[in-house]
Protein backbone atom coordinates (compact mmCIF):
# COMPACT_ATOMS: atom_id res chain seq x y z
CA UNK A 1 0.00 0.00 0.00
CA UNK A 2 1.67 3.25 -0.98
CA UNK A 3 0.90 6.33 0.29
CA UNK A 4 0.41 8.91 -2.44
CA UNK A 5 0.30 12.81 -2.08
CA UNK A 6 -3.42 12.93 -1.86
CA UNK A 7 -3.29 10.87 1.47
CA UNK A 8 -0.62 12.71 2.99
CA UNK A 9 -2.90 15.68 2.66
CA UNK A 10 -5.57 13.87 4.06
CA UNK A 11 -3.76 12.31 7.08
CA UNK A 12 -2.20 15.98 8.08
CA UNK A 13 -6.24 17.20 7.80
CA UNK A 14 -7.35 14.45 10.29
CA UNK A 15 -4.30 15.00 12.38
CA UNK A 16 -4.37 19.11 12.03
CA UNK A 17 -1.25 19.62 11.01
CA UNK A 18 -0.80 22.40 8.77
CA UNK A 19 1.39 20.78 5.99
CA UNK A 20 3.24 23.54 3.61
CA UNK A 21 2.88 22.63 0.00
CA UNK A 22 6.35 21.61 -0.52
CA UNK A 23 6.77 19.35 2.63
CA UNK A 24 3.81 17.23 1.17
CA UNK A 25 5.84 14.76 -1.78
CA UNK A 26 8.94 14.40 0.94
CA UNK A 27 6.33 13.27 3.44
CA UNK A 28 5.29 11.13 0.95
CA UNK A 29 8.76 9.75 0.64
CA UNK A 30 9.60 9.21 4.06
CA UNK A 31 6.78 7.83 5.17
CA UNK A 32 6.75 5.37 2.23
CA UNK A 33 10.03 4.26 3.39
CA UNK A 34 8.79 3.39 7.08
CA UNK A 35 5.88 2.20 6.12
CA UNK A 36 7.62 -0.08 3.24
CA UNK A 37 9.88 -1.64 6.44
CA UNK A 38 6.67 -2.32 8.40
CA UNK A 39 5.00 -4.12 5.56
CA UNK A 40 7.24 -7.09 6.44
CA UNK A 41 4.78 -8.19 9.53
CA UNK A 42 2.82 -9.66 6.41
CA UNK A 43 4.72 -12.26 6.91
CA UNK A 44 3.72 -13.23 10.52
CA UNK A 45 1.09 -15.82 10.77
CA UNK A 46 -1.65 -14.76 13.08
CA UNK A 47 -4.43 -16.64 12.63
CA UNK A 48 -6.36 -16.83 16.05
CA UNK A 49 -4.18 -14.84 18.03
CA UNK A 50 -5.64 -12.61 20.62
CA UNK A 51 -4.32 -9.24 19.99
CA UNK A 52 -2.44 -7.85 22.54
CA UNK A 53 -3.84 -4.57 24.09
CA UNK A 54 -2.64 -4.31 27.61
CA UNK A 55 1.52 -4.72 28.55
CA UNK A 56 0.49 -6.68 32.14
CA UNK A 57 -1.42 -9.73 31.92
CA UNK A 58 -4.76 -10.21 33.38
CA UNK A 59 -5.24 -6.59 34.65
CA UNK A 60 -8.51 -5.20 35.06
CA UNK A 61 -9.31 -1.58 35.35
CA UNK A 62 -9.50 -0.62 38.96
CA UNK A 63 -13.11 1.50 39.83
CA UNK A 64 -12.63 4.03 41.91
CA UNK A 65 -15.61 6.30 44.51
CA UNK A 66 -17.79 8.13 42.63
CA UNK A 67 -16.88 11.10 45.12
CA UNK A 68 -15.21 14.48 44.34
CA UNK A 69 -11.53 14.21 45.16
CA UNK A 70 -10.32 17.30 43.69
CA UNK A 71 -11.14 20.72 42.37
CA UNK A 72 -12.89 24.02 42.40
CA UNK A 73 -8.87 25.59 41.92
CA UNK A 74 -10.18 27.34 38.47
CA UNK A 75 -6.54 29.69 39.34
CA UNK A 76 -4.34 26.43 39.10
CA UNK A 77 -6.42 24.80 36.34
CA UNK A 78 -5.86 28.08 33.83
CA UNK A 79 -2.27 28.90 34.96
CA UNK A 80 -0.75 27.86 31.81
CA UNK A 81 -3.73 29.02 29.58
CA UNK A 82 -2.85 30.65 26.38
CA UNK A 83 -6.02 33.06 27.40
CA UNK A 84 -8.30 33.04 30.00
CA UNK A 85 -10.96 35.70 31.50
CA UNK A 86 -13.14 35.15 34.50
CA UNK A 87 -12.63 32.01 35.27
CA UNK A 88 -12.45 30.94 31.62
CA UNK A 89 -10.21 29.61 28.88
CA UNK A 90 -10.75 31.60 26.33
CA UNK A 91 -10.93 30.35 22.81
CA UNK A 92 -11.50 30.97 18.86
CA UNK A 93 -14.95 31.50 17.93
CA UNK A 94 -16.57 28.18 17.47
CA UNK A 95 -20.00 28.72 16.76
CA UNK A 96 -20.55 31.81 13.77
CA UNK B 1 37.25 14.48 49.92
CA UNK B 2 38.66 15.99 46.57
CA UNK B 3 35.63 15.55 44.29
CA UNK B 4 32.26 14.76 46.16
CA UNK B 5 30.46 14.65 42.44
CA UNK B 6 32.22 11.40 41.14
CA UNK B 7 30.79 9.41 44.49
CA UNK B 8 28.07 6.95 43.94
CA UNK B 9 24.81 7.40 45.63
CA UNK B 10 25.28 4.77 47.79
CA UNK B 11 28.68 6.07 48.93
CA UNK B 12 27.07 9.68 48.59
CA UNK B 13 24.17 8.56 51.19
CA UNK B 14 26.37 7.04 53.66
CA UNK B 15 29.22 9.80 53.61
CA UNK B 16 26.51 12.21 54.52
CA UNK B 17 24.93 9.58 57.25
CA UNK B 18 28.92 9.62 58.34
CA UNK B 19 28.77 13.33 58.36
CA UNK B 20 32.33 13.31 56.12
CA UNK B 21 30.13 16.16 54.45
CA UNK B 22 26.63 17.89 54.31
CA UNK B 23 24.21 17.71 51.76
CA UNK B 24 25.07 21.76 51.10
CA UNK B 25 28.36 20.65 50.16
CA UNK B 26 27.19 17.78 47.88
CA UNK B 27 24.82 20.11 45.94
CA UNK B 28 27.30 22.98 46.04
CA UNK B 29 29.55 21.00 44.31
CA UNK B 30 27.48 19.35 41.64
CA UNK B 31 26.02 22.82 40.98
CA UNK B 32 29.54 24.22 40.52
CA UNK B 33 30.30 21.09 38.24
CA UNK B 34 27.06 21.90 36.18
CA UNK B 35 28.30 25.43 35.73
CA UNK B 36 31.29 24.31 33.71
CA UNK B 37 29.87 21.40 31.96
CA UNK B 38 26.49 22.47 30.74
CA UNK B 39 27.46 24.57 28.21
CA UNK B 40 29.33 22.12 26.57
CA UNK B 41 27.13 19.10 26.88
CA UNK B 42 23.42 20.94 26.87
CA UNK B 43 22.16 17.91 29.47
CA UNK B 44 19.77 20.64 31.90
CA UNK B 45 17.39 22.94 29.91
CA UNK B 46 16.64 24.34 33.07
CA UNK B 47 19.03 24.61 36.62
CA UNK B 48 17.48 25.33 39.85
CA UNK B 49 20.53 25.79 42.20
CA UNK B 50 18.38 28.04 44.69
CA UNK B 51 15.83 25.48 44.92
CA UNK B 52 18.35 22.60 45.13
CA UNK B 53 20.59 25.15 48.00
CA UNK B 54 17.11 25.26 50.29
CA UNK B 55 16.05 21.93 49.86
CA UNK B 56 19.88 20.54 50.81
CA UNK B 57 19.40 22.80 54.17
CA UNK B 58 16.52 21.50 55.13
CA UNK B 59 17.70 17.85 54.28
CA UNK B 60 20.70 18.61 56.71
CA UNK B 61 18.41 20.34 59.47
CA UNK B 62 16.34 16.62 59.08
CA UNK B 63 19.31 14.22 59.09
CA UNK B 64 20.58 16.19 62.06
CA UNK B 65 17.14 15.73 63.60
CA UNK B 66 17.87 11.96 63.09
CA UNK B 67 14.68 12.34 60.60
CA UNK B 68 16.76 11.06 57.54
CA UNK B 69 14.61 9.62 54.32
CA UNK B 70 16.39 6.60 52.41
CA UNK B 71 17.57 9.16 49.90
CA UNK B 72 17.83 12.41 52.15
CA UNK B 73 19.78 15.43 50.31
CA UNK B 74 21.17 13.71 47.38
CA UNK B 75 21.39 15.43 44.31
CA UNK B 76 19.14 14.38 40.79
CA UNK B 77 18.40 15.50 37.88
CA UNK B 78 15.23 15.11 36.33
CA UNK B 79 14.16 14.26 32.57
CA UNK B 80 11.90 16.99 31.43
CA UNK B 81 9.64 14.96 30.55
CA UNK B 82 8.14 14.67 34.03
CA UNK B 83 6.65 17.78 35.34
CA UNK B 84 7.75 19.15 38.15
CA UNK B 85 5.57 21.57 40.12
CA UNK B 86 6.42 25.54 40.13
CA UNK B 87 9.45 24.58 37.37
CA UNK B 88 9.03 24.51 33.66
CA UNK B 89 7.96 21.55 31.90
CA UNK B 90 8.53 20.86 27.77
CA UNK B 91 9.16 17.60 27.13
CA UNK B 92 11.74 19.21 24.79
CA UNK B 93 9.03 20.84 22.80
CA UNK B 94 7.46 23.62 21.45
CA UNK B 95 4.69 22.96 21.85
CA UNK B 96 4.55 23.38 25.37
CA UNK B 97 5.71 26.93 25.03
CA UNK B 98 6.53 27.58 28.82
CA UNK B 99 4.70 25.20 30.66
CA UNK B 100 4.97 25.19 34.47
CA UNK B 101 3.15 22.49 36.14
CA UNK B 102 0.75 23.24 39.07
CA UNK B 103 1.16 19.35 40.59
CA UNK B 104 3.86 17.41 40.67
CA UNK B 105 4.31 13.96 38.78
CA UNK B 106 3.83 11.05 41.33
CA UNK B 107 7.67 9.38 40.61
CA UNK B 108 9.29 12.21 41.50
CA UNK B 109 7.17 13.12 44.56
CA UNK B 110 7.79 9.97 45.49
CA UNK B 111 11.81 10.83 45.13
CA UNK B 112 11.26 13.98 47.21
CA UNK B 113 9.39 12.35 50.22
CA UNK B 114 12.59 9.99 50.83
CA UNK B 115 14.58 13.52 50.38
CA UNK B 116 15.79 13.82 47.09
CA UNK B 117 16.49 17.14 45.81
CA UNK B 118 16.14 18.42 42.16
CA UNK B 119 19.10 20.28 40.25
CA UNK B 120 17.47 20.78 37.23
CA UNK B 121 15.49 19.42 34.70
CA UNK B 122 17.28 17.22 31.68
CA UNK B 123 17.30 17.65 28.05
CA UNK B 124 16.03 14.48 25.73
CA UNK B 125 14.61 13.99 22.88
CA UNK B 126 11.30 15.92 21.97
CA UNK B 127 8.42 13.90 23.73
CA UNK B 128 11.09 11.35 24.37
CA UNK B 129 10.68 10.17 20.69
CA UNK B 130 14.07 9.78 19.50
CA UNK B 131 17.54 7.60 19.79
CA UNK B 132 20.11 10.43 19.50
CA UNK B 133 18.77 13.30 21.66
CA UNK B 134 18.63 15.56 18.19
CA UNK B 135 14.95 15.90 17.82
CA UNK B 136 14.93 18.03 21.56
CA UNK B 137 13.82 22.03 20.91
CA UNK B 138 16.67 22.88 23.00
CA UNK B 139 19.18 21.19 20.73
CA UNK B 140 20.87 18.08 20.63
CA UNK B 141 22.86 16.73 24.34
CA UNK B 142 26.81 15.87 23.87
CA UNK B 143 28.19 12.85 25.32
CA UNK B 144 30.80 13.34 27.42
CA UNK B 145 32.73 10.44 26.05
CA UNK B 146 35.18 10.90 23.00
CA UNK B 147 36.07 8.44 20.42
CA UNK B 148 39.92 8.55 21.33
CA UNK B 149 42.13 11.62 21.33
CA UNK B 150 39.10 12.70 18.14
CA UNK B 151 37.06 15.95 18.86
CA UNK B 152 33.83 14.45 17.01
CA UNK B 153 30.65 15.51 19.06
CA UNK B 154 28.99 12.03 20.40
CA UNK B 155 25.72 11.56 20.90
CA UNK B 156 24.76 9.91 24.40
CA UNK B 157 21.57 8.16 22.88
CA UNK B 158 18.34 8.89 23.31
CA UNK B 159 15.78 9.99 24.23
CA UNK B 160 16.80 10.06 27.86
CA UNK B 161 19.89 11.66 26.34
CA UNK B 162 20.26 14.34 28.76
CA UNK B 163 19.82 12.20 32.26
CA UNK B 164 22.75 9.72 30.67
CA UNK B 165 25.42 12.66 29.72
CA UNK B 166 24.48 14.48 33.56
CA UNK B 167 25.38 11.07 35.28
CA UNK B 168 28.37 10.05 33.39
CA UNK B 169 29.63 13.49 33.54
CA UNK B 170 29.42 13.55 37.56
CA UNK B 171 26.51 16.28 37.33
CA UNK B 172 24.38 14.41 39.25
CA UNK B 173 24.11 11.13 41.38
CA UNK B 174 21.56 9.44 39.61
CA UNK B 175 18.57 10.79 36.78
CA UNK B 176 15.15 9.71 36.44
CA UNK B 177 14.33 8.79 32.64
CA UNK B 178 11.59 6.67 30.85
CA UNK B 179 11.61 4.25 28.46
CA UNK B 180 9.51 3.54 25.57
CA UNK B 181 11.34 1.33 22.77
CA UNK B 182 14.95 1.55 24.88
CA UNK B 183 15.26 5.05 25.71
CA UNK B 184 16.93 4.54 29.26
CA UNK B 185 18.48 1.56 27.94
CA UNK B 186 19.63 3.12 25.01
CA UNK B 187 21.39 5.90 26.34
CA UNK B 188 22.68 3.89 30.02
CA UNK B 189 24.68 1.73 27.44
CA UNK B 190 26.36 4.73 24.98
CA UNK B 191 27.38 6.23 27.78
CA UNK B 192 28.42 3.74 30.45
CA UNK B 193 26.07 3.92 33.30
CA UNK B 194 22.84 1.89 34.03
CA UNK B 195 19.42 2.45 33.26
CA UNK B 196 17.06 -0.17 34.43
CA UNK B 197 13.17 -0.24 32.75
CA UNK B 198 11.21 -1.82 35.23
CA UNK B 199 7.94 -3.90 34.81
CA UNK B 200 5.23 -2.25 33.22
CA UNK B 201 3.77 -0.68 35.98
CA UNK B 202 5.91 -0.38 38.44
CA UNK B 203 6.16 3.60 38.44
CA UNK B 204 3.42 5.04 37.93
CA UNK B 205 2.79 7.13 35.06
CA UNK B 206 1.20 9.76 36.24
CA UNK B 207 2.14 13.65 35.77
CA UNK B 208 4.71 11.83 33.29
CA UNK B 209 4.04 13.60 29.84
CA UNK B 210 2.68 10.81 27.94
CA UNK B 211 3.75 9.02 24.52
CA UNK B 212 2.59 6.17 24.26
CA UNK B 213 0.66 4.41 27.28
CA UNK B 214 1.04 0.99 26.61
CA UNK B 215 4.75 1.26 26.35
CA UNK B 216 5.94 3.80 28.95
CA UNK B 217 7.90 3.14 31.76
CA UNK B 218 9.63 5.66 34.27
CA UNK B 219 12.92 4.00 35.81
CA UNK B 220 16.16 5.65 36.50
CA UNK B 221 19.84 6.12 35.14
CA UNK B 222 22.21 5.69 37.67
CA UNK B 223 26.32 5.35 37.96
CA UNK B 224 25.69 1.14 39.24
CA UNK B 225 23.76 -1.11 39.73
CA UNK B 226 23.18 -0.76 43.52
CA UNK B 227 22.45 2.99 42.97
CA UNK B 228 19.48 1.86 40.12
CA UNK B 229 18.07 -0.40 42.68
CA UNK B 230 17.90 2.22 45.34
CA UNK B 231 16.12 4.80 43.35
CA UNK B 232 13.89 2.49 41.81
CA UNK B 233 12.76 1.65 44.94
CA UNK B 234 11.39 5.11 45.72
CA UNK B 235 10.06 5.99 42.41
CA UNK B 236 8.20 2.81 42.16
CA UNK B 237 5.28 2.04 43.73
CA UNK B 238 1.46 1.88 43.55
CA UNK B 239 -0.55 4.99 42.87
CA UNK B 240 -4.40 5.05 42.68
CA UNK B 241 -4.19 8.32 40.25
CA UNK B 242 -2.89 5.87 37.37
CA UNK B 243 -5.03 2.66 36.32
CA UNK B 244 -2.39 0.87 34.91
CA UNK B 245 -0.14 1.04 38.03
CA UNK B 246 0.48 -2.22 39.88
CA UNK B 247 -1.05 -3.41 42.97
CA UNK B 248 1.72 -5.53 44.45
CA UNK B 249 4.16 -5.22 47.08
CA UNK B 250 7.53 -3.98 45.98
CA UNK B 251 10.61 -6.42 46.95
CA UNK B 252 14.03 -5.35 48.32
CA UNK B 253 15.79 -4.38 45.50
CA UNK B 254 18.74 -3.28 46.82
CA UNK B 255 19.33 -6.85 48.60
CA UNK B 256 18.30 -8.33 45.37
CA UNK B 257 21.96 -6.90 44.12
CA UNK B 258 23.86 -8.82 46.56
CA UNK B 259 22.17 -12.25 45.73
CA UNK B 260 23.68 -15.21 44.66
CA UNK B 261 22.94 -16.23 40.99
CA UNK B 262 24.52 -19.59 41.78
CA UNK B 263 21.88 -22.11 40.17
CA UNK B 264 19.93 -19.55 37.95
CA UNK B 265 19.19 -20.42 34.36
CA UNK B 266 20.06 -17.59 32.16
CA UNK B 267 18.67 -18.15 28.34
CA UNK B 268 20.60 -16.68 25.31
CA UNK B 269 18.23 -15.83 22.26
CA UNK B 270 19.59 -17.12 18.85
CA UNK B 271 17.94 -14.30 17.59
CA UNK B 272 19.67 -11.63 18.75
CA UNK B 273 22.88 -12.38 16.72
CA UNK B 274 21.52 -9.65 13.82
CA UNK B 275 23.23 -9.10 10.18
CA UNK B 276 25.89 -6.90 10.75
CA UNK B 277 26.42 -6.41 14.61
CA UNK B 278 30.21 -5.57 14.77
CA UNK B 279 32.13 -8.52 15.82
CA UNK B 280 32.87 -6.45 19.02
CA UNK B 281 29.44 -6.16 20.47
CA UNK B 282 29.81 -10.74 19.59
CA UNK B 283 32.76 -10.70 21.66
CA UNK B 284 31.43 -8.50 24.55
CA UNK B 285 28.18 -11.02 24.72
CA UNK B 286 30.38 -14.16 24.75
CA UNK B 287 32.10 -12.15 27.66
CA UNK B 288 29.23 -11.63 29.82
CA UNK B 289 28.11 -15.64 29.20
CA UNK B 290 31.28 -16.58 30.33
CA UNK B 291 30.99 -14.08 33.44
CA UNK B 292 27.56 -15.61 34.37
CA UNK B 293 29.07 -19.09 34.34
CA UNK B 294 31.79 -18.40 36.19
CA UNK B 295 29.01 -16.98 39.07
CA UNK B 296 27.84 -20.86 38.86
CA UNK B 297 24.52 -19.64 36.18
CA UNK B 298 23.94 -22.33 33.34
CA UNK B 299 23.26 -20.83 30.01
CA UNK B 300 20.75 -22.23 27.74
CA UNK B 301 19.94 -21.04 24.29
CA UNK B 302 16.39 -20.03 23.62
CA UNK B 303 14.68 -18.97 20.74
CA UNK B 304 12.33 -15.69 21.03
CA UNK B 305 11.51 -16.29 16.70
CA UNK B 306 9.54 -13.06 16.45
CA UNK B 307 12.34 -10.44 17.42
CA UNK B 308 12.90 -9.24 13.95
CA UNK B 309 9.41 -8.40 14.19
CA UNK B 310 9.29 -6.25 17.08
CA UNK B 311 10.64 -2.73 15.83
CA UNK B 312 8.09 -2.81 13.03
CA UNK B 313 5.45 -3.48 15.45
CA UNK B 314 6.50 -1.00 17.61
CA UNK B 315 6.31 1.75 14.74
CA UNK B 316 2.95 1.15 14.69
CA UNK B 317 1.74 0.87 17.99
CA UNK B 318 3.81 3.74 19.15
CA UNK B 319 2.88 6.15 16.78
CA UNK B 320 -0.50 4.94 17.03
CA UNK B 321 -0.89 6.27 20.57
CA UNK B 322 1.07 9.00 20.19
CA UNK B 323 -1.21 10.23 17.69
CA UNK B 324 -4.16 9.94 20.03
CA UNK B 325 -1.99 10.96 23.52
CA UNK B 326 -0.88 14.33 21.28
CA UNK B 327 -4.06 14.81 20.63
CA UNK B 328 -4.43 17.17 23.40
CA UNK B 329 -1.71 19.54 22.32
CA UNK B 330 -4.66 21.70 20.55
CA UNK B 331 -3.11 25.53 21.85
CA UNK B 332 -6.08 25.94 23.99
CA UNK B 333 -5.42 24.88 27.72
CA UNK B 334 -1.66 25.39 27.63
CA UNK B 335 1.83 25.59 25.25
CA UNK B 336 1.75 28.22 22.77
CA UNK B 337 -1.30 28.94 20.16
CA UNK B 338 -0.62 30.22 16.88
CA UNK B 339 -3.35 32.32 14.94
CA UNK B 340 -5.58 31.06 12.08
CA UNK B 341 -8.44 31.86 9.84
CA UNK B 342 -10.59 29.74 11.91
CA UNK B 343 -10.67 27.12 14.85
CA UNK B 344 -9.25 24.89 12.26
CA UNK B 345 -6.83 26.91 10.99
CA UNK B 346 -5.50 27.56 14.62
CA UNK B 347 -5.34 24.05 15.88
CA UNK B 348 -3.14 22.96 12.78
CA UNK B 349 -0.91 26.19 12.89
CA UNK B 350 -0.09 25.51 16.51
CA UNK B 351 0.38 21.98 16.22
CA UNK B 352 2.47 22.30 12.90
CA UNK B 353 4.23 25.32 14.51
CA UNK B 354 4.76 23.43 17.99
CA UNK B 355 6.06 20.38 17.28
CA UNK B 356 9.00 19.07 15.78
CA UNK B 357 10.00 17.13 12.22
CA UNK B 358 10.20 13.41 13.71
CA UNK B 359 7.23 14.38 15.78
CA UNK B 360 4.91 15.35 13.19
CA UNK B 361 6.08 12.28 10.95
CA UNK B 362 5.12 9.72 13.77
CA UNK B 363 1.58 11.82 14.92
CA UNK B 364 0.93 11.27 10.73
CA UNK B 365 1.52 7.66 10.81
CA UNK B 366 -0.33 6.87 13.66
CA UNK B 367 -3.21 8.68 12.05
CA UNK B 368 -2.97 6.79 9.06
CA UNK B 369 -2.77 3.75 10.66
CA UNK B 370 -5.84 4.27 12.92
CA UNK B 371 -7.72 6.04 9.94
CA UNK B 372 -10.86 3.82 8.26
CA UNK B 373 -9.86 0.86 5.91
CA UNK B 374 -6.04 0.91 6.98
CA UNK B 375 -6.83 -0.09 10.86
CA UNK B 376 -7.23 -3.93 10.74
CA UNK B 377 -4.33 -4.22 8.18
CA UNK B 378 -1.78 -2.33 10.69
CA UNK B 379 -3.10 -1.59 13.88
CA UNK B 380 -4.93 -4.74 14.79
CA UNK B 381 -2.07 -6.66 13.21
CA UNK B 382 0.17 -5.28 15.07
CA UNK B 383 -0.96 -5.80 18.08
CA UNK B 384 -1.58 -9.72 17.62
CA UNK B 385 2.62 -9.51 16.47
CA UNK B 386 2.64 -8.11 20.10
CA UNK B 387 1.00 -10.98 21.45
CA UNK B 388 3.32 -13.44 19.54
CA UNK B 389 6.41 -11.40 20.77
CA UNK B 390 5.23 -11.63 24.33
CA UNK B 391 4.57 -15.28 24.26
CA UNK B 392 8.02 -15.66 23.27
CA UNK B 393 8.71 -14.78 26.12
CA UNK B 394 6.10 -16.39 27.93
CA UNK B 395 7.47 -19.80 26.12
CA UNK B 396 11.05 -18.91 27.28
CA UNK B 397 10.71 -18.22 30.91
CA UNK B 398 9.32 -21.56 31.51
CA UNK B 399 12.86 -22.88 31.23
CA UNK B 400 14.86 -19.83 32.49
CA UNK B 401 15.87 -17.21 35.14
CA UNK B 402 16.53 -14.32 32.92
CA UNK B 403 17.83 -13.63 29.83
CA UNK B 404 21.14 -12.03 28.48
CA UNK B 405 21.75 -9.82 25.27
CA UNK B 406 24.19 -6.99 24.06
CA UNK B 407 22.14 -3.81 25.19
CA UNK B 408 22.47 -1.97 21.36
CA UNK B 409 24.09 -3.17 18.35
CA UNK B 410 26.90 -0.67 18.15
CA UNK B 411 28.63 1.86 20.95
CA UNK B 412 27.49 5.67 20.55
CA UNK B 413 27.78 7.43 16.85
CA UNK B 414 28.46 10.71 16.11
CA UNK B 415 25.34 13.56 16.36
CA UNK B 416 24.27 13.94 12.64
CA UNK B 417 25.34 10.65 11.54
CA UNK B 418 22.38 8.56 11.27
CA UNK B 419 19.59 12.18 11.62
CA UNK B 420 18.77 11.88 7.62
CA UNK B 421 17.75 8.32 7.70
CA UNK B 422 14.55 7.22 10.13
CA UNK B 423 14.93 3.42 9.91
CA UNK B 424 18.17 3.76 10.65
CA UNK B 425 18.03 6.07 13.17
CA UNK B 426 15.05 2.83 14.37
CA UNK B 427 17.21 -0.08 14.78
CA UNK B 428 19.26 1.27 17.31
CA UNK B 429 16.42 0.21 19.58
CA UNK B 430 16.28 -3.50 18.21
CA UNK B 431 17.43 -5.62 21.63
CA UNK B 432 15.85 -2.87 23.57
CA UNK B 433 12.02 -2.74 22.48
CA UNK B 434 10.97 -6.43 22.60
CA UNK B 435 10.97 -5.69 26.53
CA UNK B 436 8.40 -3.00 26.28
CA UNK B 437 6.23 -4.73 23.92
CA UNK B 438 5.87 -7.29 26.50
CA UNK B 439 5.94 -5.14 29.62
CA UNK B 440 9.20 -6.98 31.00
CA UNK B 441 11.71 -5.14 33.52
CA UNK B 442 15.17 -5.02 31.70
CA UNK B 443 18.52 -3.45 33.00
CA UNK B 444 21.07 -2.07 31.00
CA UNK B 445 24.98 -1.41 32.53
CA UNK B 446 28.33 -1.31 31.07
CA UNK B 447 31.10 -3.86 30.83
CA UNK B 448 33.55 -2.78 28.27
CA UNK B 449 35.23 -0.61 25.86
CA UNK B 450 35.52 -0.71 22.43
CA UNK B 451 38.38 -0.23 20.24
CA UNK B 452 37.58 3.77 20.45
CA UNK B 453 37.37 3.37 24.47
CA UNK B 454 33.61 4.08 24.26
CA UNK B 455 30.98 2.11 26.73
CA UNK B 456 29.57 -0.91 25.35
CA UNK B 457 26.61 -2.34 27.52
CA UNK B 458 24.93 -6.20 28.41
CA UNK B 459 21.23 -6.23 28.95
CA UNK B 460 19.06 -8.48 31.20
CA UNK B 461 15.37 -8.86 30.74
CA UNK B 462 13.35 -10.77 33.63
CA UNK B 463 9.83 -12.11 33.84
CA UNK B 464 6.94 -9.54 34.45
CA UNK B 465 7.68 -8.40 38.88
CA UNK B 466 11.17 -10.02 38.91
CA UNK B 467 13.23 -7.12 39.35
CA UNK B 468 14.98 -8.67 42.00
CA UNK B 469 16.46 -11.53 39.11
CA UNK B 470 17.32 -8.31 36.87
CA UNK B 471 19.09 -6.65 39.68
CA UNK B 472 20.70 -10.07 41.17
CA UNK B 473 22.52 -10.88 37.04
CA UNK B 474 23.35 -7.23 36.52
CA UNK B 475 25.16 -7.42 39.62
CA UNK B 476 27.11 -10.02 39.36
CA UNK B 477 28.22 -9.23 35.82
CA UNK B 478 28.69 -6.03 36.90
CA UNK B 479 30.93 -7.53 39.50
CA UNK B 480 33.05 -9.44 36.89
CA UNK B 481 33.40 -6.70 34.39
CA UNK B 482 34.81 -4.00 36.72
CA UNK B 483 34.17 -1.36 34.16
CA UNK B 484 36.23 1.73 35.58
CA UNK B 485 36.54 3.35 32.29
CA UNK B 486 35.07 7.36 32.52
CA UNK B 487 35.24 10.15 29.78
CA UNK B 488 37.99 12.73 30.55
CA UNK B 489 36.25 16.43 31.84
CA UNK B 490 37.43 17.48 28.47
CA UNK B 491 35.20 20.74 29.30
CA UNK B 492 36.84 21.69 32.65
Amino acid sequence: MSIDEKTVRKVAKLARLALPEDRVAPMAAELNGIMAWIEQLNEVDVEGVEPMTSAVEGLSLPMREDVVTAGNEPERVLKNAPKSEDGFFVVPKVVE
Amino acid sequence: MNDLTSLTLAGALDGMEKKQFSSVELTEAFIGAIDKANPHLNAYVVTTPDLARARAKESDAKRAAGKAGPLEGAPLGIKDLFCTEGVRTTACSGVLGEFTPTYESTVTENLFRDGALMLGKLNMDEFAMGSSNETSKFGPVVSPWRRGNEEAKLTPGGSSGGSASAVSADLCLGATATDTGGSIRQPAAFTGTVGIKPTYGRCSRWGIVAFASSLDQAGPIAKTVEDSAILLQSMAGHDPKDSTSLTDALPNFRAATQRSIKGMVIGVPEEYRVDGMPPEIEALWQQGIEWAKDAGATIKPISLKHTKYALPTYYIVAPAEASSNLARYDGMRYGARVAGKDLNGVYENTRASGFGKEVQRRILIGTYVLSAGYYDAYYLRAQKVRQRIAQDFRDAFESVDAILTPATPSAAFALGEKSADPVAMYLNDIFTVTANLAGLPAIALPAATDANGLPLGLQVIGKALDEESVFAVSAALEKSANFRAKPAKWWA
